[in-house]
């Protein structure tokens, strides 16, 4: 209860309850976040389950359209899967994919940021070139020479099976030097602090120190750049599952959904498309929304670019 | 300076051997070179003497400089499926691209300085504010998709644009340029506006929070003091150092928006070195795809380096806190 309380009295939950965009977003991503993990009891159909599949009901338009069937709220894809069960699966490993993607990059970025920034040196000045390098190459562009090359090793039928693992791989491999710039750029403010001095005078173990003393001060910018990281790699892996890097079709993404669709728009089939599209505007959003509102309060000097 | 200029120059020759060495890891690991120049009906010891005479029985750091001599001369190989040097495929392709980027990079340009600028010196006007909730919008909603929505309205639906292609080509030398025809500006007219979608929000905020910030500093405030112009204070004093910080974030965002070519061009079948990029993944075409990421990053290197060295010139700081 005492954590509740002091969570009441902070400015956190001032600033929040007073922020209506803030509320509707994180309603609308609890929603959406609750739709993917329950999503074997709320989506009406299994996709991944060739019996409820039909390929003559392919290609049927939502139920509000002239040829739609009430059986299809959303219609259905080319293969004959229910557009909307497959949407909510598809978000689900979305969801997975960024969530998973950050927690590698979180640990991959904030242990090089915290140990780099504290000792300096030859270390540090190492991996802030790399992360240098890496990032004016983008991330994007990182993420897809690394699927392309690898899917050209290992074949499109393997890729295919290890494509979850591999895109989180990926995407936080290509992301961490945003953490790493974040945290190393707190750390160096806070290295020169006089609990540090008192901490190693103290006796203290440097890694101690890092993990310890300056670690928990350095958590309010890892927390609004969380919030943005998923919405990027959300969209990074929806980039790649379009370019055909990502996840393969029969078990789709909300971007390689987006990618089948569009070899059906010019035959007129927009919601193939644009559904799994609005559904991918609208989780981005509302995780970008909280992101910019977690900024406005915390105020942290986020690392600029 | 001039040791600054040796420094980051040093820097960018290292990036550009590692570069190389994935490049060269690339080429060892992906496809097999006989198989695909030969053919399936040659025998085993013609094969095997071809390896050899190709060299690629050689232990790899042999191999490796190779490669390297030959990159640095201007050959990356004969890629599989053109049956071409890689490098003349490059160059050929690279134009599409290159004009894709200008015409986007201008569209970016004549709309976030005007918007920027006006947001950050009237913040709570009406206008600013929508502008500062699209943009959060237009940064959620991903290149390709926009791009897909484009062809849907414009190309599908009312049939005003173009869908794919590059529309007529005139030649100038070995440039092939889709600028000089009214049909080549309007096959790019889509594919630049959805490159620029992603990137125009960005840098309106970019320039929007550092012309804030400018307006608060203490020389804009003996500036208004002293009775000058509004429009002198904003354009001339304000404006100028606003700029600073714009190159170089600018030339972070040039690597960022190569990368989001490869999305748009997919969507247009837009014959550049994106599109290209893409069907050399695939078909496995190695060579291609090293010829591609060394020329992706060259260029890159080479921006990023310039960038550098301009904001060096500018701004004296930086030089000084890179001494240490």
């Amino acid at each position: 209860m005492n954590r509740l309380d002091k969570f009441r009295e902070s400015f956190l939950w001032y600033s929040f309850k007073r922020d209506k965009v803030a509320i509707a977003s994180l309603i609308v991503l609890m929603v959406l976040v609750l739709a993917a993990i329950f999503a074997p009891l709320i989506a009406p159909y299994n996709p991944y389950d060739p019996e409820m599949i039909d390929i003559m009901n392919s290609e049927i338009p939502p139920a509000w359209e002239e040829e739609g069937v009430a059986e299809f709220l959303l219609g259905t894809d080319s293969q004959g899967r229910d557009m909307l069960s497959t949407m909510i699966y598809g978000m689900r490993i979305s969801i997975i994919i960024g969530l998973g993607a950050v927690a590698l990059q979180a640990i991959l970025g904030v242990l090089i940021g915290l140990f780099a920034g504290y000792h300096g040196g030859r270390l540090d000045a190492f991996f802030m070139r790399a992360a240098d390098v890496q990032l004016s190459f983008s991330y994007l562009m990182v993420a897809i020479f690394m699927s392309a090359i690898l899917q050209a090793v290992v074949g499109v039928a393997k890729f295919g099976e290890i494509a979850i693992p591999f895109l989180v791989l990926v995407i936080g491999l290509s992301q961490w030097p945003q953490y790493a710039r974040t945290v190393r750029a707190s750390v160096l403010a806070e290295r020169k602090k006089e609990y540090v001095e008192a901490a190693r005078v103290a006796g203290f173990t440097s890694s101690r120190i890092i993990l310890d003393q300056i670690f928990p001060n350095t958590l309010s910018p890892i927390l609004v750049l969380s919030t943005i990281q998923v919405a990027n790699a959300v969209m990074s892996e929806a980039a790649l599952s379009f370019l055909g890097l990502g996840m393969p079709i029969d078990r789709p993404s909300l971007g390689s959904l987006i990618n089948s669709g569009f070899e059906l728009i010019f035959s007129g089939a927009w919601w193939i498309t644009a559904l799994p599209g609005l559904l991918l505007v609208i989780l981005v959003l509302s995780i970008n929304m909280l992101g910019d509102f977690l900024r406005d309060v915390f105020n942290p000097k986020l690392y600029k670019g | 300076m001039i040791a600054f200029m040796i420094r980051r120059l040093f820097q960018a020759l290292i990036v550009i051997f590692i570069i190389s060495v994935i490049g060269f890891a690339i080429k060892q690991s992906v496809g097999d070179p006989v198989r695909e120049l030969t053919g399936i009906s040659v025998s085993e010891e013609e094969r095997d003497e071809f390896r050899e005479k190709l060299g690629l029985n050689d232990p790899w750091y042999v191999q490796y400089g190779r490669f390297f001599g030959d990159a640095i001369q201007g050959d990356l190989g004969t890629s599989f499926f053109y049956k071409r040097p890689a490098t003349e495929v490059i160059l050929e392709k690279a134009p599409a691209t290159l004009e894709l980027v200008l015409v986007s990079s201008l569209i970016i340009l004549f709309f976030s300085v005007p918007l920027g600028v006006f947001s950050a010196i009237k913040p709570d006007s009406l206008f600013s504010r929508a502008l500062m909730g699209s943009s959060i919008v237009g940064v959620s909603i991903p290149v390709f998709l926009t791009a897909i929505m484009m062809v849907y309205l414009f190309s599908i639906k009312l049939g005003w644009l173009p869908s794919f292609g590059r529309g007529e080509l005139v030649m100038l030398g070995g440039w092939g340029t889709g600028l000089l025809t009214v049909d080549g500006w309007l096959h790019i007219l889509m594919p630049s506006i959805a490159l620029s979608s992603i990137m125009l929000p960005l840098f309106i905020r970019l320039i929007r929070s550092e012309m804030m910030e400018v307006l608060e500093s203490e020389y804009i405030k003996y500036a208004w003091a002293k009775g000058l112009s509004h429009r002198r204070v904003w354009f001339v004093h304000a404006f100028k150092n606003t700029l600073l910080p714009v190159i170089t974030v600018g030339g972070v965002q040039l690597g960022v928006t190569i990368a989001f070519t490869i999305l748009t061009e997919t969507v247009f079948q837009w014959q550049g070195l994106g599109f290209m990029f893409m069907e050399a993944v695939e078909r496995s075409d190695a060579p291609l795809l090293v010829a591609y990421l060394m020329f992706v990053g060259i260029v890159m290197v080479g921006v990023n380096t310039i960038v550098d060295l301009i904001y060096g010139l500018v701004n004296p700081t930086i030089r000084i806190a890179g001494v240490k």
